[in-house]
């Protein structure tokens, strides 16, 4: 077994996992941070996305051993300090951009760190950026135009046809 | 304009923001005190005989409670199957016992021969590697074709063939059907496979398993579009658990799509270990586990024949289907080629004459069942290539050939036994032309042209039957099973109100739309507005959510519930006003007596309710709860136009899906952004069918296409932007709504629309191709290409 440290949304946190524990294993069942999903086998869904220092990381292809000493963060810790929807998360309520929610806090993490680097992405930008999420409800249209929206920008069928 | 929160207002969803702050509960997300870890041992090979099974290894191993077998379940029954379907001859189809672990025999991949409980999940694991299972390897049926003939291996021992049932619908014209194929001006054949598909609801599924020796309960947590229904089944059918001593609970569920229908072996096996080791036991099913262990959809083998006569009118209509089954009976399996699939035979047309015939065959392969559309993609699919077909075979405009051959009258009674209520398919044609700028496609094709491309538009009309359905009609189909559905409306004393529905939301947002109806109905705030789900302890006993039936079926149960509420609520208002019921108007939480100005709130009245100080006792009951179960009519005929544009490149056979567009009639709408995110998701399924998805076994039945390294799923770059409008509504005729359901509509409408825009791209570009297999994946594409240039030659 192995005793760890990591940093969890800002709060400091300790286990003692075994070599092969996950990451998204120690977070879904010893911390208890539910959120982040398990929507296969083969890191291909990016259900179980999360931040470790500030980059997206499938927590299911990162052992909790390497995140030791870490900062870590989760959809648990997204939201505004007041408890309120962050930007990105509301885009993605306005444009109803989820439907089971499954694959949702992947989304959103994928969401965060896209605009961060790339704050006025193109529809283009933003499916090449998501290979990584698997959503097999909303077809993705809704997700784009969330992230759109959350950017600033509108979705424009026009420039989009011509693009 | 609807009303803020109303029907017709695209209310945000409120299930939204646990959802997007993880604060959601799915099944996996809930751990029981005390609970324990189940690892199935699954068949890695298609056909074998058990010869043994040696636990004793495995049973030592650290942590390990029990290893089960088969052995563990003698006196439990098979897991049922919930439809009977009755051959041509009469006789009832062959149904072998689906037993909850193998029994002698494995026969399919994924096919479950023993479980280890663990105290954790990676001792159950450990410890499976050294169960020692001896099986000796036989010969599969695997090819449909095959599987038929006489010497082929034979899925079930103890049935006389691999042929569930020869289906024959409808009997009475077959031989109608037959001459008038024979003296047809013009027939269209089409042989076509409809490809096998693996639903893939991002969440996995999962049991739980708990029981209570104080009280001899027993309590389910499962991944479950019908908690109902698996209490029902498992209860009585099963394990032998009467349903007031079984609760189920399907929490949030992350996505269905059909595939969390049916009830699962692994359900009955936590539900039975639980009690067996005074423990909870969990299971959580891994995705490649999810592969082998869902129920499959689609795999139909079809020939078409589509008659016409001098002047391009249909006259009959011939399909000839192979089902595949799987290994065993899955809960609807049998329904779905048969009156799922052959009552939508006629599609949006006229065709007086039709005849359907399906053999549904065992194979060594997982069972297959219902699957966004479930028959109905089969029918569209089938239908929609060969009229597309036989408009080039005729050199007619595929638009003008449909058109000429719509149904315009309602109601409809078709010659496959259904009646359509209301539709208008001219509408719908009208604006997907309209939408998908149909007329400036040609400029758009030269544009294509001169990049070297081959673009091409291709057209699907759809139908499809919904809010599943007439209890007593599908109980003379073969339903072991009514399809009505229930909902309790609960009134609290200060006036807010709790729905318990038997509907079950995984995805479609129940939580939101079903508060809308019940809003706009009584006038009050929808945030005072609850919508319960997913708990047979909390909920009446309902058939659940698939076939597009939530707003149809349980919505109009929540309605007549709503409208027995407001029945009583005017009376008490009546007796608090001393005025006359009749004269008693419910609007904006307000009753109020007819051409005066002189109300009482809502909230008065609820608590007048159950605070009966002022109150004709002698009359009126307290409280204020009523509950409704709502049997439909009839089915609901959503319908509409599809219209897909691609580009293919001939070089490489390479097709891109550059636009699409989708014109419903769903009849009336509750939250018009809900249902545009439903057929959202139906068209990307549809796309994923039409161009990447594929379940693929080889000729040894070994399952080739089992994570998502190897089976296709659509991601955000394979699609487009979707232009989607539900405005030519036709509201339903027997339902309180006028709803017609919006789920599947995406999925059944889009694969032909896909395959025939690349049919014509090819034909554009000179190559002389009839029809490719989906998916549409570059070799295919690229061959057929090769193939249509060689003939040239």
């Amino acid at each position: 077994m192995n005793d760890i440290k990591m940093k969890v949304n800002g709060r400091e946190v300790t286990g003692s996992v075994e070599g092969r524990t996950l990451l998204v294993e120690f977070l879904r069942n010893d911390l208890r941070l539910t959120g982040t999903h398990v929507g296969c086998d083969t890191s291909q869904c990016g259900a179980c996305l999360v931040h470790v220092d500030g980059e997206v990381v499938k927590a299911c292809s990162m052992f909790a051993a390497e995140a030791d000493g870490r900062e870590v963060t989760t959809i648990e810790g997204m939201a505004n300090a007041d408890g309120s929807l962050n930007t990105i998360q509301q885009a993605f309520q306005d444009h109803h951009g989820l439907q089971c929610g499954f694959c949702t806090p992947g989304m959103v993490m994928a969401a965060t760190t896209l605009l961060r680097d790339n704050p006025k992405p193109s529809e283009t930008d933003i499916r090449e950026y998501l290979d990584g999420n698997i959503c097999r409800c909303t077809g993705y249209h809704n997700i784009v135009k969330a992230i759109m929206a959350a950017s600033g920008q509108e979705v424009d069928r026009a420039a989009l046809a011509a693009e | 304009m609807p009303k803020d929160g109303g029907i017709g207002d695209s209310t945000r969803r409120r299930e939204d923001i646990r959802f997007l702050t993880g604060a959601g509960r799915y099944s996996d997300d809930i751990n029981v005190h005390g609970q324990t870890y189940a690892h199935f041992v699954r068949s890695d090979v298609a056909h074998g005989r058990i010869r043994s099974i040696d636990v004793a290894g495995a049973e030592a191993m650290p942590g390990v409670l029990k290893v089960f077998t088969s052995k563990d379940f003698e006196g439990a029954g098979g897991v049922p199957c919930g439809w009977l379907i009755t051959s041509r001859d009469g006789t009832p189809m062959q149904e072998p016992k689906h037993p909850i672990l193998a029994e002698g025999k494995v026969r399919h991949v994924g096919d479950p021969i023993a479980v280890v409980v663990a105290e954790t999940k990676a001792q159950a694991r450990d410890a499976a590697d050294a169960l020692e299972i001896d099986i000796e390897m036989l010969d599969a049926a695997c090819d449909m074709k095959a599987a038929l003939e006489d010497g082929a291996p034979r899925v079930h021992d103890d049935l006389s063939s691999n042929l569930c049932y020869d289906w024959g619908f409808v009997e009475d014209n077959r031989e109608a059907v037959d001459e008038a194929i024979k003296a047809a001006a013009h027939v269209t054949t089409l042989e076509l496979v409809n490809n096998r598909l693996v639903a893939n609801p991002m969440e996995p599924r999962v049991a739980i398993g708990e029981y209570n020796p104080a009280t001899d309960e027993h309590t389910l947590y499962t991944t479950s579009q019908n908690p109902h229904v698996i209490r029902l089944l498992m209860g009585a059918f099963v394990l032998n658990i009467p349903e007031h001593k079984l609760r189920v609970v399907a929490p949030d569920v992350g996505g269905g799509f059909g595939t969390k229908i049916f009830h699962y072996a692994e359900e009955a096996f936590v539900t039975f270990a639980a009690k067996a080791l005074r423990r909870p036991v969990k299971w959580t099913s891994s995705r490649s586990e999810a592969f082998m262990s869902d129920a499959h959809g689609r795999d139909h083998v079809t020939k078409i024949e589509l008659a016409l006569d001098a002047d391009n009118n249909f006259t009959a209509l011939r399909t000839t289907t192979l089902a595949n089954m799987g290994a065993y009976l899955s809960t609807f399996a049998p329904s779905v080629p048969t009156w799922l699939h052959g009552t939508l035979m006629a599609g949006n047309y006229k065709t007086p004459l039709i005849y359907v015939n399906v053999k549904a065959v065992f194979t060594n392969t997982v069972p297959v069942d219902a699957y966004r559309g479930a028959g109905r993609p089969e029918a569209t699919f089938q239908l929609e290539r060969v009229v597309d077909k036989a408009a080039r075979e005729l050199g007619v405009s595929p638009v003008e050939l449909r058109r000429q051959n719509f149904i315009t009258a309602f109601p409809y009674a078709t010659p496959v036994a259904v009646e359509y209520d209301t539709g208008n398919y001219h509408a719908t044609m009208d604006k997907l032309l309209e939408l998908s700028d149909y007329s400036g496609f040609e400029t758009r094709a030269t544009d294509s042209k001169s990049r070297g491309k081959l673009r091409g538009f291709g057209i699907a009309h759809y139908i499809e039957a919904c809010g599943i359905a007439p209890s007593n009609l599908v109980g003379q189909l073969g339903a072991r099973a009514g399809l009505y559905e229930s909902a309790t409306v609960r009134v609290n004393a200060t006036g807010s109100i709790s729905v318990m529905t038997g509907s079950h939301s995984h995805g479609q947002g129940h939580e939101t739309t079903f508060a809308q109806v019940i809003s706009e109905m009584i006038g009050i705030d929808a945030s005072q507005v609850d919508i319960v789900h997913g708990d047979t302890a909390r909920t009446p006993m309902g058939m659940g959510t698939y076939g597009s039936r939530s707003i149809a079926v349980g919505g109009s149960a929540m309605v007549r519930a709503a409208e027995k509420v407001i029945a009583k609520a005017k009376r008490i208002a009546a007796h608090l006003m001393e005025a006359s019921e009749g004269d008693i108007e419910l609007k904006d939480g307000q009753f109020t007596i007819a051409g005066t100005d002189k109300s009482v709130a809502w909230g008065d009245v609820t608590l007048a309710a159950y605070v009966p100080h002022n109150y004709p006792l002698e009359e009126i009951e307290p409280g204020l709860e009523e509950t409704a179960f709502y049997d439909p009519a009839n089915f609901t005929y959503p319908s509409g136009g599809y219209g897909c544009e691609v580009e293919v490149d001939p070089e490489t056979g390479h097709v891109k899906v550059l636009a699409f567009t989708a014109a419903d009639d769903f009849g009336n709408v509750i939250n018009p952004m809900i249902v545009d995110g439903q057929v959202h998701g139906g068209v990307a399924q549809g796309i994923g069918q039409a161009m990447m998805e594929n379940c693929a076994y080889d000729a040894e039945g070994q399952l080739i296409s089992a994570s998502y390294m190897d089976y296709a799923m659509p991601r955000a770059g394979d699609v487009p932007m979707f232009t989607v409008d539900a405005s030519c509504a036709t509201p339903c005729t027997h339902n309180p709504l006028g709803v017609k359901g919006c789920g599947e509509a995406g999925a059944i409408g889009s694969p032909p629309a896909v395959v025939n825009a690349v049919i014509d791209a090819l034909q554009r570009g000179g190559y002389d191709v009839g029809h490719i297999d989906m998916p549409l994946i570059p070799s295919r594409v690229w061959q057929a290409i090769q193939d249509a240039t060689a003939a040239k030659r």
